[in-house]
C-alpha cells in the first residue's frame, strides 16, 4: 500500500474512535450536565436584561460578540457578491 | 427571462403581502417569541426571493436599486454597532444593555417566572432585532437580485 493510503486509514481509525468515544460518553438526552452558567441564564435573564425570551437574551446580550461576527459575516459576504457580479463597463 | 404563468404569478402576488407581514412580525417580537432579526430576516428575503423567481429579475430589477439595498445592509450593519457602543457609553462594557429597568423605550422588567408577554421589555434586544433585520433583508434580497440577474444576462462582462 502507499503511503498516502496508510496515512488516511490511521487518521480516519483516530477519528473514528474519537467520536464513538464522544457518542457514548455523551449525556443522556434531554438531561445536560450541571453547568453554572445554564442555570444562572435560566435564573436571572428576566431582572438582567429584561427579556421573557431566554434565547434571544443569550444571542444578543451574553453573546453579542458571536452576532456581531455572524453580522460581519452576512456583510463579507454581500460585498465578495457584488464584487464578483459588478458591471465593468456601466 | 419574463417570468413564470400567469397562474405562478397571481398566486405570489396573493402570498407576498402574508410572507412580509410574517416576517417582520417575526422581527419585531424576537425579544417575546421563537425567531429573530436572522430568522426574520430570511423570512422576508425568501418572499422577496419568490417575486423574483415568479415575475423575472429583469422585472424586479428595474423596479429596484441594489445600490440603496446595500446601504440599508450597511446601515443595519452600522446600528448595530452603534448600539453596542452605546452600551459602552451609558453602561460599563460594549453591549452592555442600558435600556433594561430604566423605565424608557423597551424598559420594563417582567416579573420574574412564566408572565404573559409585554412589547415594552427587553431593553436594547428589540432595537438589535431591528437592526439585524433591517441588515439580513437588505443582505439576503441583493445577494439573490444581484446573482439572478447577472446569470439571466448574456452580455454581463463584455
Amino acid at each position: 500500500m502507499e503511503k498516502r493510503t496508510i496515512a488516511a486509514t490511521l487518521v480516519f481509525a483516530i477519528a473514528a474512535v474519537f467520536f464513538l468515544f464522544s457518542i457514548f460518553l455523551i449525556h443522556p438526552f434531554g438531561k445536560p450536565g450541571n453547568v453554572a452558567m445554564d442555570d444562572h441564564i435560566i435564573a436571572n435573564t428576566q431582572n438582567e436584561t429584561g427579556t421573557n425570551n431566554a434565547v434571544t437574551s443569550v444571542v444578543f446580550d451574553y453573546r453579542g460578540f458571536d452576532t456581531l461576527g455572524e453580522a460581519t459575516i452576512i456583510f463579507a459576504a454581500v460585498a465578495g457578491v457584488l464584487m464578483i457580479f459588478r458591471r465593468v463597463n456601466p | 427571462m419574463n417570468g413564470m404563468s400567469k397562474i405562478v404569478k397571481t398566486t405570489v402576488s396573493i402570498l407576498f403581502p402574508f410572507t412580509m407581514i410574517f416576517g417582520l412580525y417575526v422581527i419585531a417580537h424576537g425579544h417575546l417569541t421563537p425567531g429573530g432579526g436572522f430568522q426574520g430576516g430570511a423570512i422576508v428575503a425568501s418572499g422577496c426571493a419568490m417575486l423574483v423567481i415568479a415575475y423575472g429579475s429583469e422585472w424586479v430589477f428595474e423596479r429596484i436599486k441594489t445600490k440603496r439595498l446595500a446601504a440599508f445592509e450597511s446601515i443595519g450593519g452600522l446600528g448595530f454597532i452603534a448600539v453596542a457602543l452605546l452600551g459602552l457609553v451609558f453602561s460599563t462594557v460594549f453591549f452592555g444593555n442600558f435600556l433594561a429597568g430604566s423605565n424608557l423605550l423597551f424598559g420594563t422588567t417582567p416579573a420574574t417566572g412564566s408572565t404573559l408577554a409585554d412589547m415594552n421589555t427587553g431593553g436594547v434586544l428589540p432595537l438589535m432585532n431591528f437592526a439585524v433585520g433591517i441588515k439580513v433583508i437588505a443582505g439576503l434580497f441583493v445577494i439573490v437580485l444581484v446573482m439572478a440577474y447577472a446569470s439571466s444576462q448574456k452580455e454581463w462582462n463584455t
